[in-house]
């Protein structure tokens, strides 16, 4: 057994057919007897104090189900990691699309008219809407100091090595938010019956996160409350908090009715209240020698986290660890913070801290080498970590990685060397510049530091009365692949075919929890889980003497009926263990933050337009590390859908603030890529594969996001000689700063050099 | 509905869909998207924007690729609608949603039905499309996860084959 | 959806005569509605302002394209489709053709028309420049008949039109005398597809060595409706094309313009992008000269 006839191989997707048939079921597809449909009434200012609401007598109230603060059976909050976010706002408002009121009608087109009739009276408070704001502490919106969390990272003693550095460079570098743009808006359908208690179905990422926020906000016990995931469309990290939200809001209205209530966003309302990627600044200051290494340095990484803590503390920490970018820092000192402004709740994106640290890693790297004298290449070769250096948080490598390696194959296929030379010519004539640049960086897998051992997943794999086998877990499919891939393990660990495996829908009442569909863990934590539980149904058998050592598919099929038969039930689990050489000091944010990191450089080649200052990328090269791939056209799709992502946040999607609201809260004004702006994405993969996950798999989804927007940015300057920190960098942003050097007259040196 | 003020009185809508002829009392302004999803129980048309953006809504009409969240329902009188509940029935579709499933055209499947409809509306105008008339082609209808390459990918294989079937 | 469909009427009349008698007895208060692609996006976000309208989607008499000696004349419902596919539309007006490929996606192209995009009076509508700079022609049509005027000058203000409110855009005329012009039309958008424009400029002209015969430039989302820059155009016409003088024409358009900032940009991006569309235009019309 054991030769991997399927993992490895491109097997079709398990939801696939009904996803080309149209006939996977979303959660707006779903209709139940005597539904209503819901709607949600909205602070629309950024902070205050709720004084009074009207109800105009235009509307026929008395049709109405309307629920508020009051009707809440449980704690009026969304459970998370701490539980500062109401449900509905009773008295203060935080944000301008704070929930208020519930309303629900049998006609959903009664539903806006009704909204629109509302009308709240406030005592407005001043707000804040930058983290300068916000750090100013003139208004304190959140605690005691507008600070949601803080870490600290030290390695070394910092301070020793500027009096012995070459060169000292600074640099300060900001993102801003993006919107996860799942073409599936957000939904729950709920219903309540005293006996059973409260069902939701709806788009998620996170059934068992829905499920403790339910318990919470509803007073029921867990065996009262159910979460059902439906097929769901898109997510990114999207629909990892906020559809608790939502399912709180659905769930109070179907008690409060005795009906079931959807609850389906539309674009706009999920644009503007829904969560997006935290913005940031990061600010280098950074030691080097005369030969360019790293002797030592302070990263202060801050993100906005708008109203609410939710997520903020993790994406932070996810920041903080990844901001040293994939180099060997013999001293390092990271401060990073979390800060409260009167936005809504920032929370979770694809990457979750990683892009926004990374884009200033990488866009300072250019810099440095800029002011050492090196290339952009060189630079980072004399500075990758090395098997058996540690991370900035003392993390020994010991996966046995060759960065020197990675950059010189993505060097090779962008064709690099050939094209700077290129560019270095055609350059000096003509109203477009072309320009290449790099980003090495790394992406760890599964939760920060002691999380998995906190989350303790469980995973269930069952033998059913047809002799097939039945995947439980709480991992969700919102197009990842992890149906499939997770089919895919548990048919190679006990030798059967792809098509003897199947994956239960995740539904509370059935699949145990294995934890929330994030951070990169699936296949890798998830996965193991899988494989292990996998073979304990071949123990199972195998010790109750219907099976032996070697089998074919069809006697384990007929080993497993006849187990079900006599036993009634063929189950096996498997529940995390963490690695016993594992450290993680969570007061020190010292130790192994990650079991495995997925490793890259990417290569963008970029034209700027100086007619129009716009900038397409050409080409792209995406060469990463990430173990063993399990399934090559997933994988690709992995790593080119998150270059696009990528591609966006670095060049296309601005979220537009105005108090705290966005204000380009559609599709045709927040912009993303079409199918006419993206370039040839170039995928290559290195497997050295991995200890820890299934078959030698470690994460995938979130790497691709982290490298585009500073390779990208990097071949910009390298195309103007203009420097850019900021993103999104639009044409406007261009142009500013091309006409502001043609004013000066000069490149600028601004950067201490001693 | 009381609050509403007057309420206008509904209208039979007669068109075909998928082959078959429907007869809907609908109001003549609801939206053909609406009309399909909630009483013809066809949810294959999906709504992601609302404003004729994202293309997720996409069917054919006489023909021709329309976003169906911008079509009143009255302007369906007598048009021939196909979603893809209805493409199932010809070898072409059956080339095109196959090519989706090997090539991974399809992720979280909420733009596939749209794309799909897109793609085949490109074929039915030209069988052979370079990359740029692909991109071209779907440029109406927005993915978040794939980076459109692989649908590209899927595009091209499915008529690569129709070519090599019908010559 | 955020509108109610039940407060909204909408009828369907067989015939022209049918819609424009209809929009006499009341005038003002029937709106009318082709592809939707404008009136569906304002009606979903419960923007729209008329509770009853009248579809003129599939009247025939609106859908035609007639090719005379001297004039193309397109139906006013004609389709961006329709006019992507037409052959001498592509041949003799290929600034009208490329606006009508950068107006959405395909399905939108399927259902947008150009009367549509005329009357929803977008300063940023991708076919205007382009109408503008052919010198076109509308006839406007109503019970009391039909009248002839030129499309520049229609736009009386932002969205603000000369239509009468019982009249509808009958065809839009475009003169055949533009063959050995030198065209160059730009769409300067956020992304290369589905994308409303930040600048769009179709300019068109000839010379005779070096010197410049006749010059006509239009240009789109830099006021409240779209422009010609006749200003500079006056300046342009009879004058060598030199450093100097594109120099001169850069500033003159600047100056003819009025740019804001908006959600999808600045005045002085689409200032500077407005000038070096006219430097680029004007390079290619010299280089054109030297061929």
């Amino acid at each position: 057994m054991n030769h991997e006839r399927i993992v490895g191989t491109a097997v079709p997707r398990k939801e696939g057919r009904e996803k080309v048939t149209g006939k996977a079921v979303y959660v707006d597809d779903m209709v139940l007897p005597g539904m209503l449909y819901g709607a949600t009434v909205r602070s629309q200012i950024p902070r205050g104090r709720i004084k009074k609401i009207t109800f105009e007598t235009s509307v026929a109230w008395s049709e109405f189900v309307i629920v508020s603060a009051k009707d809440i059976p449980g704690k009026n909050c969304i459970a998370l990691i701490g539980d500062d976010q109401p449900c509905l706002a009773s008295d203060s408002i935080n944000h301008p699309e704070e929930p208020v009121l519930l309303l629900a009608h049998p006609d959903r087109h009664a539903l806006r008219k009704a909204v629109d009739a509302v009308s709240i009276e406030y005592n407005p408070l001043p707000a804040i809407f930058t983290m300068e704001e916000s750090e100013r502490g003139s208004e304190i919106v959140w605690g005691t100091d507008n600070v949601f969390k803080t870490y600290l990272i030290q390695k070394g003693n910092v301070d020793d090595v500027w009096s012995r550095a070459d060169y000292i460079i600074e640099g300060e570098y900001s993102t801003g938010a993006q919107e996860q743009l799942y073409i599936e808006n957000n939904g729950m359908v709920a219903a309540y019956d005293a006996k059973q208690g409260i069902t939701v179905w709806g788009s998620l990422q996170c059934p068992y996160y829905v499920h403790k926020a339910l318990m919470a906000l509803c007073d029921l016990p867990a065996e009262k409350v159910r979460v059902v995931q439906m097929e769901t469309g898109g997510a990114f990290g999207g629909k990892e908090d906020y559809p608790s939200m939502i399912a709180g809001h659905a769930a109070l209205l179907a008690m409060k009715s005795g009906k079931p209530v959807k609850i389906v966003y539309d674009r706009a309302e999920d644009m503007a209240a829904t969560t997006k990627r935290h913005p940031s600044r990061t600010r280098h200051r950074t030691a080097l020698s005369r030969d360019g290494k790293i002797l030592g340095g302070e990263i202060e990484f801050t993100i906005d986290g708008g109203a609410y803590a939710t997520l903020s503390s993790v994406v932070l920490s996810r920041g903080a660890i990844h901001a040293g970018g994939p180099y060997y820092w013999p001293s390092v000192r990271i401060r990073a913070k979390a800060v409260a402004t009167n936005a809504p709740p920032h929370g979770a994106f694809r990457g979750f801290g990683g892009p926004q640290s990374i884009f200033a890693m990488e866009r300072h790297m250019d810099r440095i080498a800029q002011v050492v004298g090196l290339s952009p290449v060189e630079i980072r070769r004399r500075n990758f970590l090395q098997p058996g250096q540690t991370t900035t948080t003392e993390q020994v490598v010991r996966e046995l990685i060759d960065l020197g390696k990675l950059l010189d194959r993505a060097i090779s296929v962008s064709e690099y060397q050939t094209k700077k030379q290129e560019f270095a010519i055609e350059n000096g004539t003509g109203a477009t510049k072309k320009g290449i640049g790099i980003a090495a960086f790394l992406h760890g897998a599964g939760f920060t530091g002691s999380g998995e051992r906190y989350l303790s997943s469980v995973v269930g794999v069952e033998g059913c009365a047809d002799g097939g086998v039945r995947i439980l877990v709480s991992s969700t499919e919102f197009g990842q692949g992890t149906k499939t891939v997770l089919c895919q393990i548990a048919a190679e660990a006990l030798g059967l075919r792809y098509e003897d495996v199947t994956i239960a829908q995740p539904d509370t009442t059935e699949v145990p929890n294995s934890g929330p569909t994030v951070a990169s863990r699936t296949v890798m934590v998830v996965g193991k889980l899988v494989e292990s539980a996998a073979r304990g149904i071949h123990q199972t058998l195998k010790l109750s003497g219907m099976l032996g050592d070697s089998y074919s598919a069809e006697e384990f099929r007929a080993a497993c009926q006849a187990y079900v038969a006599g036993h009634g039930q063929l189950r096996s689990w498997a529940q995390y263990d963490p690695p016993p050489d594992v450290f993680w000091d969570d007061e020190k944010y010292r130790g192994e933050a990650y079991a495995a990191y997925s490793w890259a450089v990417y290569i963008a080649e970029v034209s700027v337009d100086l007619t129009t200052y716009s900038v397409s990328v050409n080409d792209f090269v995406a060469l990463q590390e990430v173990g063993r791939v399990l399934h090559p056209v997933l994988a690709i799709g992995q790593i080119v859908g998150g270059v696009a992502q990528g591609i966006g946040f670095a060049l296309f999607e601005k979220v537009i603030w105005q108090q705290g609201r966005m204000q380009n809260n559609q599709m045709t004004n927040y912009i993303m890529p079409t199918s006419s702006d993206l370039p040839p994405i170039r995928v290559f993969f290195e497997e050295l594969g991995n200890v820890h996950g299934a078959f030698g798999a470690k994460g995938i989804g979130e790497l691709p996001m982290d490298g585009p927007a500073p390779a990208i940015v990097n071949a910009i300057e390298d195309a103007l000689g203009v420097r850019f920190d900021s993103i999104p960098l639009m044409p406007e942003d261009i142009y500013d700063a091309i006409t502001a050097r043609s004013l000066r007259g000069e490149d600028e040196v601004a950067s201490v050099i001693r | 509905m009381s609050s509403s003020g007057e309420d206008r009185s509904k209208s039979e809508i007669s068109f075909t869909v998928n082959g078959e002829q429907k007869t809907v009392l609908a109001f003549p302004m609801e939206r053909l998207l609406d009309v399909l999803r909630l009483q013809l129980g066809l949810t294959g048309a999906k709504e992601g924007c609302g404003e004729g953006e994202c293309g997720s809504c996409s069917l054919l009409m006489d023909g021709t690729l329309v976003n169906s969240c911008l079509v009143p329902a009255l302007q369906a009188q007598g048009a021939s609608i196909v979603t893809i509940e209805g493409l199932d029935a010809s070898a072409g579709s059956q080339r095109l949603q196959e090519a989706f499933l090997e090539c991974g055209g399809a992720q979280c499947g909420i733009c596939t039905p749209g794309m799909i409809l897109a793609a085949s509306h490109l074929l039915n105008k030209n069988p052979r499309p370079t990359l740029e008339e692909i991109k071209e082609g779907l440029s109406g209808n927005l993915c978040r996860c794939t980076g459109y390459l692989q649908i590209f990918e899927a595009i091209a294989t499915a008529a690569g084959r129709e070519t090599a079937a019908s010559s | 959806m955020r509108s109610d469909p039940k407060d909204y009427e909408l009828v369907a009349p067989g015939s022209l005569q049918a819609a424009v008698g209809l929009l006499a007895r009341s005038p003002g208060e029937w709106l009318p509605i082709a592809g939707g692609t404008d009136v569906m996006v304002q009606y979903a976000a419960g923007k729209l302002p008329s509770r009853k309208l009248v579809s003129i989607w599939n009247l025939a008499e609106l859908r035609s394209i007639e090719v005379l000696a001297n004039e193309i004349r397109l139906g006013a419902g004609c389709t961006y489709t329709n006019i992507r596919e037409h052959g001498v539309i592509g041949r003799e007006f290929p600034m009208l053709s490329s606006a009508a490929r950068w107006t959405g996606g395909i399905a939108n192209q399927n259902r947008g028309t150009l009367g549509g995009n005329i009357v929803n009076a977008s300063p940023a509508a991708d076919s205007l420049p382009a109408l503008l700079a052919y010198d076109a022609e509308l006839i406007l049509i109503s019970v009391r008949g039909e009248r002839r005027l030129p499309y520049a000058g229609f736009h009386a203000g932002y969205k603000k039109t000369k239509l009468a409110p019982d009249e509808l855009i009958r065809a839009v005329c475009l003169p055949r005398r533009f063959s050995g012009y030198v065209c160059h039309a730009r769409k300067v958008g956020s992304r290369n597809a589905q994308a409303i424009s930040k600048v769009c400029m179709a300019a068109l002209g000839r010379v005779a060595g070096q010197t410049v015969e006749d010059v006509h430039i239009a240009v789109g989302s830099v006021a409240p409706v779209p422009l010609r820059l006749s200003e500079t155009e006056l300046m342009l016409r009879g004058k060598v094309i030199n450093e100097s003088l594109v120099s001169a024409a850069k500033k003159m358009a600047v100056a003819e313009i009025r740019p804001i900032d908006d959600i999808r940009s600045t005045a002085k991006y689409r200032a500077a992008v407005t000038g070096n569309l006219v430097a680029e235009f004007l390079n290619l019309l010299s280089a054109d000269g030297k061929a």
